[in-house]
């Protein structure tokens, strides 16, 4: 029987440390939506979304009335749109009149985000990919709620470097057509290496074509949870330190885990994966930062960071998958500056740079993750940050990804404030001597050796 | 059976349980426990009800219930136990 010390414990989780469910995503096959008269297609994929997402809102809050605990966010995430549009689409335009579809249809069903206007070249591209990518600028200005992302590589593939080079110029463009909006538009544009088929995350969800026709994956969070129960060990030892973590991230899961079921059977569609990832709010008290500071750093970025990361992130996942049958997706911890009032403190007073941003993303669970750069940093040496992500992600069989946010007009000391669960961005200095040479050259870096295990 | 958790944590004053437990009956649901602690003139308590025969919707039988803990000048809480189970039994 449940004791009344356990129900308050978990009420101080909920309602002082902002324990919530951060997504219920339903991932959508459209590969039978596709046909080769673009108003037809509009008609597949709206009806298609309609039928699998109309309750989505409705079924959420009903969950989270009964169970107590906030659902923050309901999304959708698709087939990526290159594979679906590919015989109706011949213009960027006509990739234009399918993310408003896209876009109007996810505001009638009451989600605030649709990832999956995506393309997965990992080691080539066709011309409808290059098309769909070529249009993701005005489709991130032209539209409220599309997310945009394209995987540029892998551990079994290597790295699509014409790719690489056109996400450079893409992520170039899309500031300067959203400038009047802080460059928002590269808030939803995100480049990944090994990207995962069931992600429930943003920017990078799409519902990868290993999936079922329609699948609900749920992502939970917690930062705020795991720092005050590490706060409870202060100056202990390791062993209990990364015990705390696990048991900690353990009741996290279990939560995510009664929603998404609940969430399945209510909807009627299969459970896919809980993505167990500490992902921040701009929120006091909610910040993956300050729980590295808790385990005992000045600030996030000061030597120790990597070691502290890397503890954090095996123990969140140890926890974890303990407590579903189910884990995938990103599952571990999230960097983002913008979206971590602790992260814009050390990138503010310089404790955290860009260089030891990318030495976290080799032990967490994501990348170079909302970082505001000055406007006039070239595309290509976007296109060099973005490559030596990819090659992180590629030789250490992992997902690594780039959202990356030139800030048009702006330099370093200036800050991009996007309000709500974004955030706000300190522009960080770039290192500035150029590569523009080793971007130019064309084709694909090849897969490394450890990947050929036939 | 469906189990669900009510805790209402304030001031201690008379006839809150029994306003309480008139909302319970008056829609059908029985108490199966209630444990209560009372610390510096302030209560805690949590009682396991059975909602299974719940005569309206739960999010409303939730909103209304605190609503009327909020006319007693405490706060209530009601949440199915699922949640308390699985976060805190394997």
């Amino acid at each position: 029987m449940i004791n009344i010390n356990e129900v308050f414990e978990t009420h101080d989780m909920i309602e002082k440390d902002n324990l919530d469910v951060r997504t219920i995503t339903i991932g959508i096959s459209l590969l039978d939506c596709a046909s080769d008269d673009l108003g037809r297609t509009c008609d597949n994929i709206r009806a298609k979304i309609l039928r699998y997402a109309s309750n989505l809102k409705k079924t959420a809050e009903d969950i989270s009335a009964e169970f107590g605990i906030p659902i923050v966010n309901k999304r959708i995430s698709i087939t990526p749109v290159s594979m679906v549009a590919g015989s109706c689409c011949k213009t960027t335009d006509d990739y234009l009149r399918i993310a408003r579809t896209l876009d109007e249809t996810a505001k009638e069903v009451g989600v605030n985000f649709l990832g999956g206007f995506s393309a997965v070249v990992s080691k080539g591209m066709t011309a409808s990919e290059r098309l769909c990518i070529e249009s993701m600028p005005e489709v991130l200005a032209g539209t409220e709620r599309i997310c945009c992302s394209v995987n540029v590589g892998s551990t079994k593939t290597g790295i699509d470097m014409d790719a690489v080079r056109l996400m450079g110029q893409t992520v170039k463009k899309t500031s300067e057509l959203t400038a009047d909006n802080d460059s928002m538009g590269c808030a939803k544009l995100v480049v990944l290496c090994n990207a995962p088929d069931d992600n429930p995350f943003m920017a990078g969800a799409f519902h990868g074509v290993t999936e079922a026709d329609a699948v609900i994956n749920v992502g939970v969070s917690g930062p705020g949870v795991v720092k005050a129960a590490v706060e409870k060990v202060r100056g202990a030892n390791f062993e209990t330190l990364c015990e705390t973590v696990k048991k900690t991230a353990f009741k996290i899961t279990r939560v995510g885990q009664l929603v998404a079921k609940e969430a399945s059977a209510r909807l009627g569609i299969p459970f896919g994966i809980i993505d167990l990832s500490l992902a921040p709010t701009p929120a006091i008290g909610d910040s993956v930062a300050d729980i590295l500071k808790e385990i005992g750093l000045e600030q996030a970025g000061a030597p120790g960071t990597t070691a502290a990361l890397a503890l954090l992130n095996d123990q969140v996942k140890k926890g974890g998958v303990m407590a579903s049958s189910y884990v995938g997706g990103l599952s571990g911890a999230f960097i983002p500056v913008s979206e971590d009032q602790g992260m814009i403190e050390a990138a503010k007073c310089g404790a955290l740079t860009i260089e030891k941003l990318e030495a976290m993303t080799c032990v967490c669970s994501v990348g170079l993750d909302m970082i505001a750069i000055p406007g006039d940093t070239p595309a290509s040496t976007i296109s060099g940050i973005i490559a030596d992500e990819a090659a992180i992600g590629m030789v250490n069989q992992k997902t690594t990804a780039v959202r990356i946010i030139p800030a048009a007009g702006k330099k370093v000391g200036d800050t991009l404030v996007f309000g709500g669960l974004l955030g706000e961005a300190p522009v960080m200095p770039v290192n500035r001597f150029s590569c523009e040479a080793f971007i130019s050259r064309e084709g694909r870096i090849p897969a490394p050796i450890h990947s050929f295990k036939n | 059976m469906k189990k669900t958790i009510i805790t209402v944590v304030g001031k201690d004053k008379v006839g809150v349980i029994a306003k309480i437990c008139t909302y319970l009956s008056d829609h059908n649901v029985s108490i199966m426990d209630i444990t209560q602690t009372i610390i510096d003139s302030y209560f805690n308590m949590m009682m396991i009800v059975n909602t299974e025969n719940l005569d309206i919707d739960f999010a409303d039988f939730s909103h209304n219930l605190i609503a009327l803990g909020d006319t007693l000048d405490v706060e209530v809480r009601c949440q199915r136990s699922d949640i308390f189970d699985r976060m805190h039994r394997i």
